[in-house]
């Protein structure tokens, strides 16, 4: 068995059925959002009954007012949530990274997985509450953008951590030794190593930002609707095709996004590798240069 | 590390024990700084409005509806054991419950399937390709499923054409189907980084001293992998039980679940109270399932 794993050698048959079974499950995942994305291109007015190939729901939807509208709100607020909740979040990670021993480490530790764990029903609640009690901010798009931060927070910090955890401290003491100061040191080493993370977290932050409903929906205002709030709407409404086309296309944003993440990290990661890699390159030559003195 | 070096250290220290306490103390400052602008933000926009579910649960209504914190009572909580509630907080632990179960018997064989495969590349390749759905609109998955399930969806044609079943839609199997669909993902991540990184050679060894595969398995595998299996169960769990999309979506007035429950006091019902204290006892149960997973070792989200 060379395809798998030295040492998982499973009798050929188990082997066989898993692999069925693996199909199986991918063909669960995926034929239920191809149904939606070859229906979008239906020109039939039933949903689920093949009418041709049309364009007609993709023009209908660009010509959708408050579809726009929506669409609008959601980008506005994916990109500032997501460009705050960066800062915040790779701060924080490097704050539990490296410095070991601060007042309250334990607690915000606990703190910043709590968002991520809790139900969306019960951050929904809470943020309304909060919101409307206080008063000072009102529910709209600031209210929205305000909640969205408080869950990416989270999700950035533990993606740039996992990476952190994996960068060489001694590759900021070596900047220090050479006496760089703490931002440069920072800004030149630090910053490029987990640059991948910090994408990485900040490409999530942006999906999470522009696929929530319920947190949305429940802190909004009246014109501050944003996408998938609004096609929630719509389904529980009507049923209709302009609910594939917008479907497809929020598909394929998403597509987009965990490729470009993938690509980045891939694209980075090997970088830095072949960075490290150049000394070993190095050392076959001097072997071949050696030998060659040693014939001589 | 020789002897010599430990000397100087030791003399180092007695030497400016202020300097290093300072030292620390400055490090334990940055430390702080760093966090401090998400620390504060997770106070102002999390712990305070968590902390204010619990004011409002014992607060009091108008006749309009308008919440009134004033004429503080227990009646909130006392609704909880109503044997309407209790219907639907039954009925939610035990799609929670068996959604998670299922999620197991699909994604262990499925991780484990993608982590034994040899080359790097491949293993890379099948991950994407779980991850695509993952990172896809929650909404929208929920969607596809509204459309296969319903009158003239693919599944009910095939289900009348075979006689199996008939349409499902807005019964309690499509809300199920729907959190199978949904939450799958959750599991196999986990699952798949615990099995990924396990040492086969390990089983091997167990081969050598003549266990079974089966004996290898229970032996070596399932509880070097207990940490993804805990993880998973938690990640499917919690959103199943706090689920709302899914049974709105794909449920009926029959399906209700305490997520429906929960956003209905917010809107028709217009009770706040009843709905703060039903999201305070969803929370409680969610810190006690997330404390038994930090108990037990768990430590991979």
């Amino acid at each position: 068995m060379t395809r798998l794993h030295h040492g998982a050698a499973a009798r050929p048959g188990v082997d066989r059925s898993l692999a069925i079974f693996g199909s199986l499950v991918f063909a669960f995942l995926y034929l239920p959002i191809l149904v939606v994305v070859v229906f979008s291109f239906s020109g039939s007015e039933s949903v689920g009954r093949w009418g041709g190939f049309s364009l007609r729901w993709y023009e209908q939807m660009l010509k959708n007012e408050q579809l726009l509208n929506a669409l609008e709100n959601s980008v506005v607020v994916a990109l500032v949530s997501t460009v705050v909740a960066t800062v915040l979040g790779t701060a924080a990670a490097l704050s539990l990274d490296r410095y070991r021993r601060w007042v309250g480490r334990g607690a915000f530790d606990g703190l910043l997985y709590l968002p991520i764990i809790i139900p969306d029903v019960t951050m929904a609640v809470m943020l309304l509450l909060w919101f409307t009690s206080t008063g000072v901010i009102p529910l709209g798009r600031g209210s929205i953008t305000l909640a969205h931060i408080a869950f990416n927070i989270s999700f950035v910090a533990i993606v740039v951590r996992a990476r952190l955890a994996h960068m060489d401290p001694a590759m900021e003491d070596a900047a220090a030794d050479l006496y760089a100061n703490r931002w440069q040191a920072f800004r030149r080493v630090t910053l490029p190593l987990i640059m991948p993370g910090v994408l990485g977290g900040a490409l999530l932050a942006l999906t999470l930002s522009l696929d929530d409903v319920v947190i949305t929906s429940f802190v909004q205002g009246p014109g501050s609707t944003t996408l998938p709030v609004y096609v929630f709407g719509l389904i529980r409404r009507t049923v209709t095709p302009v609910i594939n086309a917008v479907s497809t296309l929020m598909i394929a944003v998403s597509m987009v996004l965990v490729l470009a993440s993938l690509t980045l990290q891939n694209r980075t990661g090997r970088r830095t590798e072949s960075k490290g890699d150049r000394p070993m390159k190095r050392k076959p030559l001097i072997e071949k240069a050696e030998s060659r003195e040693n014939q001589q | 590390m020789t002897l010599l070096d430990e000397k100087e250290q030791v003399v180092e220290e007695a030497v400016n024990p202020r300097l290093e306490r300072k030292a620390r103390k400055q490090e334990s400052w940055r430390g702080f700084f760093h966090a401090a602008p998400a620390y504060v933000y997770l106070i102002l926009f999390f712990v305070l409005p968590l902390l204010i579910i619990f004011v409002f649960s014992f607060g009091s209504r108008s006749n309009t509806g308008k919440p009134l914190l004033e004429n503080w009572n227990f009646d909130s909580w006392g609704r909880l054991v109503d044997p309407l509630v209790r219907t639907i907080a039954i009925r939610s632990l035990w799609m929670a419950l068996l959604n998670t179960a299922v999620c197991l018997m699909i994604a262990y064989p499925f991780a484990y399937w993608i982590a034994t495969r040899a080359k790097q590349r491949t293993r890379t390749l099948l991950l994407i390709a779980v991850l695509i759905p993952f990172w896809s609109n929650f909404l929208v998955r929920t969607y596809a499923w509204r459309m296969l399930l319903g009158s003239d969806g693919y599944i009910t044609q095939l289900g009348e054409a075979t006689g199996l079943w008939g349409r499902m839609l807005f019964t309690q199997p499509a809300v199920f189907i729907g959190l199978l669909y949904g939450y799958l993902p959750f599991m196999v991540l986990p699952l798949y980084a615990a099995l990924e990184r396990m040492d086969w050679g390990l089983i091997e060894a167990g081969r050598d001293l003549y266990a079974s595969g089966s004996k290898a398995f229970r032996k070596i595998t399932l509880p070097l992998s207990k940490p993804g299996i805990i993880a998973g169960s938690i990640l499917v769990f919690i959103p199943s039980l706090g689920a709302y999309v899914t049974p709105d979506i794909l449920g009926g007035a029959k399906t209700n679940l305490l997520g429906n429950l929960l956003v209905t006091q917010f809107q028709a019902a217009r009770n706040w109270p009843f709905g703060s204290a039903l999201s305070g006892a969803i929370l409680i149960v969610m810190l006690v399932a997330t404390m038994i997973y930090f108990r037990t070792g768990g430590r991979t989200i």
